[in-house]
């Protein structure tokens, strides 16, 4: 590559015509990224209510742990699903390492701490008294419950967001548990640490691009939600 | 629906604030509870509307003098509207349909009942707005149609007209009287102001010392 504006330019011609192997490893990251997302969401969302609404024996320690580990380092969670899912490993017989199922396991374990954390953290914010006019008008506990969620939705879908910009960016995990093999479970983030190192800046340039894009696009959408959630009829 | 409050007693924090409280609603009207503050006014309303839970004493809600059990069922019949609304974050319509809703009641009935609320409290120009751009006194007036939605045969009004302008206040008090007319709903409310208690109340009840005590207006 002569310079650097010479591999801007290759990247944009590659973005332009946007070959199937292009493609298929943007697509194969939207679905890992998509499909852990949307497991951390069905079980941080009630998780973060639980943690947010009653009161239970462990429940200051839960925060606690669940707010430590949204910094999980990607690495260690690559590393702790590897022993996991390796040959060796109390799952191995799944056969599952260096498979996009692995992948999605491994960013699963980093979402959901940044949705139950983020989730929790919007359900405690909305007034009691949201809480209390729901059961002064004859809502059930489950009703009630139902409400203050309702309530906290523009951070609840924040925390989704939030969640979904890190597991896009994510590489040192999939790279473990995924081995990065071609047309199988290479993802763009994947896909840049390996063509950087190879010296292929073009394809690595116009992969950076797109992720840029899509997580320009994520937080666009981010900082709209959290406004429409705080200037209501704005 | 009657309520007979026995010997109700409460305490926050090892300070007593209700102790040996009685007294028998009986009558659709409207009792208007009056004392200093903190004399628990709110408490007593708060443990009448099935919110709290008294310390001691007992609570007896009856029908036709058959004693009702206290569950959800008596919850719907009975609504307690707070000093400060707890507006939901989204339209004025949905903010009146939500006790309908809980309900299980159909979208027609819905649609009917909330126009009726709103009707009833001049807000009806208001029903697609955001419920949280609406003013206080307007707020308080969407707490009131909330709680006239679900038709209560007890409304508990606590200081309803505490935080909002004299506008407001006057027409607050207009359906307060409407009510009344209605004959329908036993009305038991709080408020510090006199003159609203001496234009309000059939009956004027007063807290001092943990006790409810009746006055001749």
């Amino acid at each position: 590559m002569d310079s650097l504006l010479d591999g801007f330019l290759q990247a944009f011609k590659l973005i332009i015509h946007l070959d199937q192997m292009l493609f298929g490893i943007i697509l194969l990251s939207l679905k890992v990224s998509g499909f852990a997302l949307f497991i951390a969401t069905a079980i941080g969302v009630p998780a973060g209510a639980l943690l947010g609404l009653k009161r239970f024996p462990g429940r200051d320690l839960a925060i606690s742990s669940v707010n430590t580990l949204m910094g999980l380092p990607p690495v260690v969670v690559g590393l702790f699903v590897y022993l996991l899912l390796s040959r060796k490993g109390p799952l191995g017989f799944m056969g599952l390492l260096y498979s996009p199922t692995a992948m999605v396991v491994a960013q699963t374990i980093l979402a959901l701490p940044i949705v139950t954390a983020l989730c929790h953290s919007a359900i405690v914010n909305i007034d009691p008294i949201i809480r209390l006019s729901a059961r002064t008008l004859g809502a059930t506990p489950g009703q009630e419950t139902i409400a203050v969620i309702r309530e906290a939705r523009y951070g609840i879908l924040s925390a989704v967001i939030a969640a979904f910009g890190r597991v896009m960016a994510e590489v040192g995990a999939i790279l473990i548990v995924g081995g990065n093999i071609a047309g199988y479970t290479r993802v763009m983030t994947t896909t840049i640490a390996l063509e950087t190192d190879k010296g292929n800046f073009e394809l690595a340039l116009a992969l950076g691009i797109i992720l840029l894009a899509i997580s320009f696009t994520i937080n666009s959408l981010l900082h709209f939600v959290q406004r429409k959630g705080s200037a209501p009829g704005s | 629906m009657n309520l007979l409050a026995s010997n109700i007693a409460k305490g926050y924090g090892g300070k007593t604030i209700l102790s040996d409280c009685s007294y028998s609603f009986s009558n659709a009207g409207t009792y208007v509870l009056m004392g200093p503050n903190g004399c628990g006014k709110s408490t007593l309303l708060r443990i009448c509307s099935l919110l709290e839970r008294p310390d001691a004493g007992e609570l007896l809600f009856t029908d036709n003098e058959k004693p009702l059990s206290q569950d959800i069922d008596l919850r719907r019949r009975i609504t307690l509207v707070l000093p400060k609304t707890g507006v939901f974050n989204t339209t004025v319509f949905n903010n009146v349909a939500y006790g309908l809703r809980v309900r299980g009641m159909d979208r027609h009935a819905v649609m009917e009942k909330v126009g009726r609320a709103l009707d009833f409290v001049g807000m009806s120009h208001k029903v697609k707005q955001n419920a949280r751009t609406l003013s206080s006194g307007e707020s308080q007036r969407l707490g009131l149609a909330r709680a006239l939605a679900i038709n209560p045969e007890i409304l508990f009004l606590d200081e309803p007209t505490a935080s909002v302008d004299e506008e407001n206040t006057a027409l607050i008090e207009s359906i307060i009287h409407n009510l009344k007319k209605d004959g329908r709903t036993m009305v038991i409310m709080t408020t510090h102001d006199h003159d609203q208690a001496a234009r309000l109340a059939d009956t004027l009840l007063f807290i001092a010392e943990h006790k409810i005590t009746e006055r001749k207006k």
